[in-house]
């Protein structure tokens, strides 16, 4: 960086703390959230209920198309190459032959492909989608093995894919750093502009004087999202203007980002995305989509692209490894005098982040003292990037598995040495939390669990070749709202829709939103309906961070304030509502009413009728995120795990897992469940049996097909408990926070501590295959 | 996938007739094949796999599935009564037939562990005895060297990741293992293979049907150009009424054989009188574990004995950087095996 | 001759490429048969070919002339939901909804096998007539459907709940 640039940042960074510390000063009142959410008070309404998926009918009957499945006139079907390298310059490519090859439209590469701007990574704008900013097929440099290095148009896909198989490239190969071992220099990371990296007192030192200590190290593996649904786009050009069809979790930003790298004005991309095939990070803007539209343009023909599975490991990254150090010191009561998380993750030099270990740390205990750090590396590899639960999920697996062993040290029970270090006020920042409940999670679930059941002897517990061990661990996730929510009310005399640019994944936010706004609104669950994936609809909300319920929900409060509005200057003096301001009605019944007077009360058709009006429009932006520099907000969670491992064989098999979160409150506990379950499952996949391959000699990922990459199939997944206290948040959007990360955290740390209870043996090498405990 | 044409036929001379090969004179030199680029199609669910990642890269594919799916009883003068498996009967049928389950429980468990039941329904005998290595090396044309793929080329997996790799018989050509399930029961069985090809009809011991890498490791069989599997014949075999198939996986279910073991066991008054012991994911072919068997035969059964001989059969095993563990894994689970079916409690120790 | 998908005929491609699943897709836009791998490890293009349940990508799609083809499309009758399908949305088995009807076309299949006898390998006994609709048997035998939003228990439960009170005549349907 420059010294300008040094300087920039440097004043940016003061003029950043002295807003956050004004910020954490300020009256509550002043701030989102200072103000409890009237929905929080609201009984007998549509939040709560166990709704089923508003998209249930259309998704069993496979009638909800995906990216992929837009059919448009005149329609080629594109494939790539990859590169075999990982470093280097394309000397030759000799297309000749795929270019000769029966229905094939186009071979492009970087010879010529059009030319375009690099792609916006992530968090480097308020729009910015993609995951790197490599520029796509501009040059003959090659940055990563797998990187896509031609795209064929044909008239069908078996062509294409052929004709792909005949293009024969030469490479002029340079050193590459593709493993730790040939890594560069490590330097502290940075996350959403902040250094990865916190002290509190003298860690090393009350580390060195404890009585009572663990320091040991914990590795995880790279991950992959593996989304079952590949990633996919169709799209075409209409007079200078893209439409994509698109797979993303991330419509607004993608549309932005696309048009900033074809040169074109935002809303001259169209990004629709209504149906996506799981994300979990994965599912934002990448190397297809580019190629697909410049080839599109290239060729003047509507284009899909499909990425085959092994298309999706070579152009989408996953999760980067991790090499954690946890050392803990307590006295001999259990306080914690001194937490140390420090280590390694790699990145690569275009992406966007190293993977945020320490994240769940930083509000985790009330140690005295405490030494946070992440250190990364840039490797030749395809970017890392977001993946469900950055930082924490990885990051609890060694803290976690760490407080165990210290609990054993200890002779203390394990819940009980993390209840006597609960912290009172975030023990980083120092804020107050906005709501932490971590010892009724830990209450409810012990005792549905059976927790007293465990024998802390570890190996005590066989049944036939079966060793069997109890674990249990701590899940956090912090509460995010990222700027730039925004939604649109229409009201006629049936009902409402809400427009706004949010993702259904899977998550169940259409269900869920549609609930949250028949409450807010006063209307049936019927009278409302929520259009959401599309680019042209209000608002830019990443289906990221678990934000979603939040950005949403605040996005229509406002909405629904304006409408409110609106809707009494419609009233006018004929209204039983006359001469009352918006803080003094509500609504209900379909309906504006006084709040302390009910019977003063007039419907929506009604006033809209008198009006003479078909409909209401109006649109609300949701505030600055501020409250999250006020409070400290995180979901927590008790994840308890029965393992039997086989003695002869070392296979772990779960067959118990109990979840008990504390995610205040819970809009819908039928998607609600589910999306707890998920997150466990995929935990128990992070646990026993997921890594990305990468062999080091090539940065090759060896690994990229669903029968080489272990996803837990049917018979991995026990019948999996999940509870939670439902205690409101007085300081978020109907007392909720988002659940869709939450679930893979802890969870791993849960499982290796179920092993280690059952067989005695530690594991701190991720995944936990059987040669580990043979 | 590279272009073909598609034939079906639906008996065995019409197979060999439509993939151009020819009977072939006794003593006559030339091959008695046309087109070495046929290839025989059963379930498709190795074969289209291969040939949409282009290693496999037929000009004509012959439709096999059309031949006999038949299973019959057979016997002999003494009542012996063995089975004769047609190549195109589906893997399910197989598992569910009556005979097998009761006559050879270990060859439905091997298949029922293998693959998934999609996958089962679809796939061929034949075919599953033919499917190739999962190493992927081998799978990835595009950036890996393979000595199995493209002769001389080098092998990655040697150095590089061999977690699912060899340990027994393996060459420095070629480390892969056979993937199959159902075909370690086969070894075990004394199973008969029936072939049709230009030297007309044969029949091949099993255990001889595939070759262990050498310095030819791109030929998994010895099977000549244009040879087709018509049958699987199961002689009679009374101590497999007492046989079993152990999987061990990375997975529960649906994952490929880290090692497997399938046994048949008699004891008479303690004593072994017959073994037949064979192990998956070990070797490039299904591997019939002689040595072991001769251990016991006469021996106690005895954990003592039953470890004895798994540690022989594994004292030639070569471990590669990620499958050392194969070794200690592959005598547990023999032991484990073969104390389960001499009828001991199920015990053992370790983890 | 014709391929019969969901009871029309349909006529094979001429290029033999063409998986079955492709021509569903992309010929015959019949998109609920998903491809999740195109490689025989996910479950996601599960069909019944003449009632069995297959891979729709590792079958190429001449190989099913004279053959039934029976996609999600075509599993309720007269534009109703099949009571799979009422179950899955009950038990909150699907999120994104992608495995979704290959989960429902294999648990089709699936049960069609359990009464037939066919045995697994959790099977305990392998002389047994009557296999028990335990939920381990259900697990085992779904395994060959991925699902990586994690909707294995609701999956589960709708299966078990859908057949839980259906008798043998009615398997035979």
């Amino acid at each position: 960086m420059s010294i300008v640039g040094k300087g920039k940042r440097a004043i940016q960074g003061a003029a950043q703390s002295v807003m956050k510390k004004a910020v954490e000063l300020a009256p509550d009142s002043l701030l989102p959230g200072g103000r409890p959410d009237p929905l929080i008070r609201r009984q007998h309404g549509q939040i709560g209920r166990p709704v089923s998926r508003v998209d249930g009918p259309l998704k069993v009957r496979g009638a909800a198309p995906f990216a992929a499945e837009v059919a448009l006139e005149g329609m080629v079907y594109a494939a790539l190459a990859h590169s075999t390298i990982a470093k280097g310059r394309i000397l030759t490519i000799d297309a000749g032959r795929a270019e000769a090859a029966p229905g094939v439209v186009l071979v492009m590469t970087h010879r010529n492909a059009p030319r375009l701007a690099p792609p916006p990574r992530f968090l480097s704008a308020a729009k910015a989608a993609a995951g790197d900013d490599v520029p796509v097929m501009q040059d003959d440099r090659v940055r990563w093995n797998g990187e896509p290095v031609a795209l064929v148009l044909a008239e069908t896909q078996e062509q294409a894919d052929h004709a792909r198989s005949l293009i024969r490239i030469t490479y002029a190969e340079e050193p590459a750093a593709t493993s730790l071992a040939t890594a560069g220099a490590h330097e502290v990371g940075t996350f959403m502009g902040e250094p990865l990296s916190a002290k509190i007192g003298d860690a090393e030192a009350a580390f060195a004087a404890a009585p009572h200590k663990v320091d040991a190290v914990y590795r995880t593996p790279p991950h992959n999202h593996n989304a079952l649904e590949p990633h996919a786009a169709t799209l075409v050009w209409r007079d200078g203007a893209l439409f994509v069809h698109d797979a993303t979790q991330a419509v607004a930003h993608t549309a932005w980002s696309l048009a900033r790298i074809f040169g074109l004005e935002e809303d001259q991309v169209h990004v629709s995305s209504p149906y996506v095939g799981g994300g979990f990070g994965g599912k934002t803007l990448w190397q297809h989509q580019i190629l697909a539209a410049a080839a599109a343009r290239l060729a003047d023909r509507p284009v899909r692209i499909a990425l085959s599975r092994e298309g999706v490991y070579r152009v989408v990254g996953g999760r980067s490894p991790t090499e954690q150090r946890v050392a803990l010191g307590a006295d001999a009561d259990g306080r914690l005098t001194a937490i140390i998380h420090r280590g390694v993750t790699p990145k690569t030099p275009h992406s966007a982040m190293p993977e945020p270990f320490i994240l769940p740390t930083q509000s985790a205990y009330a140690a005295k003292t405490i030494a946070l750090e992440v250190r990364t590396c840039d490797l030749d590899l395809v970017a890392n990037t977001f993946m469900r639960a950055p930082g924490e999920a990885v990051g609890t697996v060694a803290l976690e598995c760490a407080m165990d062993e210290l609990a054993e040290q200890l002779g203390l029970d394990p819940i009980e040495l993390r209840l006597r270090n609960e912290p009172e006020t975030d023990p980083v920042s120092g804020r107050p939390f906005s709501s932490r409940n971590l010892a009724v999670a830990y209450r409810l679930g012990a005792q549905r669990f059976g927790w007293d059941r465990r024998n802390p002897v570890p190996r005590s517990r066989r049944e036939g070749e079966w060793l069997v061990g109890m674990g249990c661990a701590t899940a956090t996730y912090p509460y995010h709202r990222m700027p730039g929510g925004a939604a649109r009310i229409t009201l006629d005399a049936g009902g409402a829709r809400i427009d706004v640019a949010a993702h259904e994944m899977g998550m169940g936010t259409a269900t869920a939103q549609a609930q949250i706004a028949a409450d807010r609104l006063g209307l049936p669950l019927e009278a409302v309906t929520v259009r959401y994936g599309d680019s042209s609809l209000p608002g830019v909300i990443l289906a990221g961070g678990s934000q979603q319920t939040a950005s949403v929900g605040l996005s229509v409060m406002m909405a629904h304030r304006e409408l409110v509005g609106e809707l009494l200057k419609l009233a006018g003096n004929d209204s039983p509502l006359a001469g009352l301001g918006a803080e003094e009605v509500e609504s209900a019944d379909a309906g504006l009413r006084k709040l302390d007077d009910p019977g003063r009360f007039e419907s929506y058709a009604s006033i809209l009728g008198r009006a003479g009006r078909g409909e209401l429009v109006v649109e609300g932006s949701a505030p600055m995120p501020l409250e999250t520099m006020h409070w400290s907000m995180h979901s927590h969670g008790a994840m308890f795990c029965e393992a039997r491992v086989n003695a002869v064989t070392g296979e772990t098999r779960v067959s118990r897992f109990l979840g008990s979160f504390d995610c205040g409150r819970i809009v819908n506990p039928k998607t609600a469940a589910s999306q707890f379950r998920g997150g466990i499952i995929m935990g128990l996949g992070l646990a026993l049996m997921e890594e990305t391959q990468v062999d080091g000699r090539t940065g090759r990922i060896m690994n990229r097909t669903l029968a080489d990459y272990h996803l837990p199939v049917h018979l991995d997944v026990p019948e999996i408990d999940v509870i939670w206290t439902d205690i409101p948040d007085p300081h978020t959007p109907m007392g909720a926070r988002g659940i869709g990360e939450i679930g893979i955290t802890g969870t791993g740390a849960a499982v290796a501590n179920a092993v280690y209870n059952a067989t005695g043996r530690r594991v701190r090498d991720f995944p936990i295959t059987l040669d580990k405990l043979l | 996938m590279t272009p073909f044409s598609y034939l079906r036929a639906a008996d065995a001379d019409t197979a060999l007739q439509l993939a151009g090969v020819h009977a072939r004179h006794p003593g006559a030199g030339h091959p008695g094949v046309e087109h070495p680029a046929a290839k025989y199609l059963g379930g498709g669910t190795n074969l289209v796999d291969l040939m949409r990642e282009t290693i496999e890269r037929p000009g004509t594919l012959v439709d096999v599935t059309g031949l006999s799916d038949r299973i019959a009883e057979t016997g002999d003068a003494n009542g012996n009564r063995g089975l004769l498996i047609g190549a195109a009967v589906r893997n399910t049928a197989l598992a569910e037939h009556r005979l097998v389950r009761q006559r050879y429980p270990m060859l439905s468990r091997a298949i029922v562990s293998g693959a998934s039941p999609q996958i089962r329904n679809m796939a061929t005998v034949a075919g599953n005895i033919l499917q190739r290595t999962r190493c992927a090396y081998f799978y990835d044309r595009a950036g890996s060297r393979c000595n199995k793929r493209e002769p001389g080329q080098g092998c990655d997996a040697i150095d590089g990741f061999n977690r699912m790799h060899a340990i027994l018989g393996a060459s420095p050509a070629c480390v892969a293992t056979h993937p199959s399930d159902l075909c370690v029961a086969l070894a075990a069985l004394d199973a008969t293979v029936h072939l049709s090809g230009a030297d007309g009809e044969r029949r091949l011991p099993f255990t001889e049907l595939h070759r262990l890498p050498g310095d030819e490791p791109g030929r998994d069989t010895a099977l000549e150009p244009g040879d087709l599997i018509t049958a699987v014949e199961l002689p009679a075999l009374p101590l497999a009424a007492n046989s079993a198939y152990r999987k061990v996986r990375d997975r529960s279910s649906y994952a490929f054989a880290l090692v497997s073991v399938a046994a048949a066991l008699s004891v008479e008054n303690g004593t072994v009188t017959d073994v037949r012991l064979a192990l998956g994911g070990v070797a490039h072919k299904p591997w019939r574990a002689l040595t072991a068997e001769q251990a016991l035969r006469g021996q106690p059964a005895t954990e003592a004995a039953f470890r004895a001989a798994a540690a022989a059969e594994l004292a030639a095993a070569q471990p590669l950087r990620d499958n050392g563990f194969k070794i200690e894994l592959a005598q547990r689970t023999i032991v484990a095996v073969l104390g389960e079916l001499a009828g001991h409690d199920r015990t053992g120790d370790g983890a | 001759m014709s391929i019969a998908v969901n009871g029309s005929a349909v006529k094979p491609p001429d290029d033999p490429r063409v998986s079955l699943l492709d021509l569903l897709r992309e010929t015959l836009h019949l998109s609920g048969t998903k491809k999740g791998c195109d490689q025989g490890a996910c479950g996601a293009c599960t069909v019944l070919l003449d009632g069995q349940r297959v891979l729709s990508c590792l079958t190429l799609a001449v190989q099913c002339e004279g053959r039934s083809v029976t996609t999600v499309e075509g599993l309720g009758a007269d534009g109703a939901l099949h009571p799979l399908q009422h179950a899955f949305i009950e038990h909150d088995g699907f999120q994104c909804g992608y495995c979704t009807p290959g989960q429902i076309c294999s648990a089709v299949g699936m049960i069609g096998e359990l009464r037939r006898g066919v045995p697994s390998h959790v099977t305990a006994d392998l002389a047994a007539g009557a296999i028990p609709h335990s939920r381990e048997e259900l697990r085992e035998r779904m395994s060959g459907n991925l699902c990586r939003c994690g909707a294995h228990n609701g999956i589960i439960d709708a299966i078990a709940e859908t057949y839980a009170e259906t008798t043998h005549a009615e398997a035979a349907e």
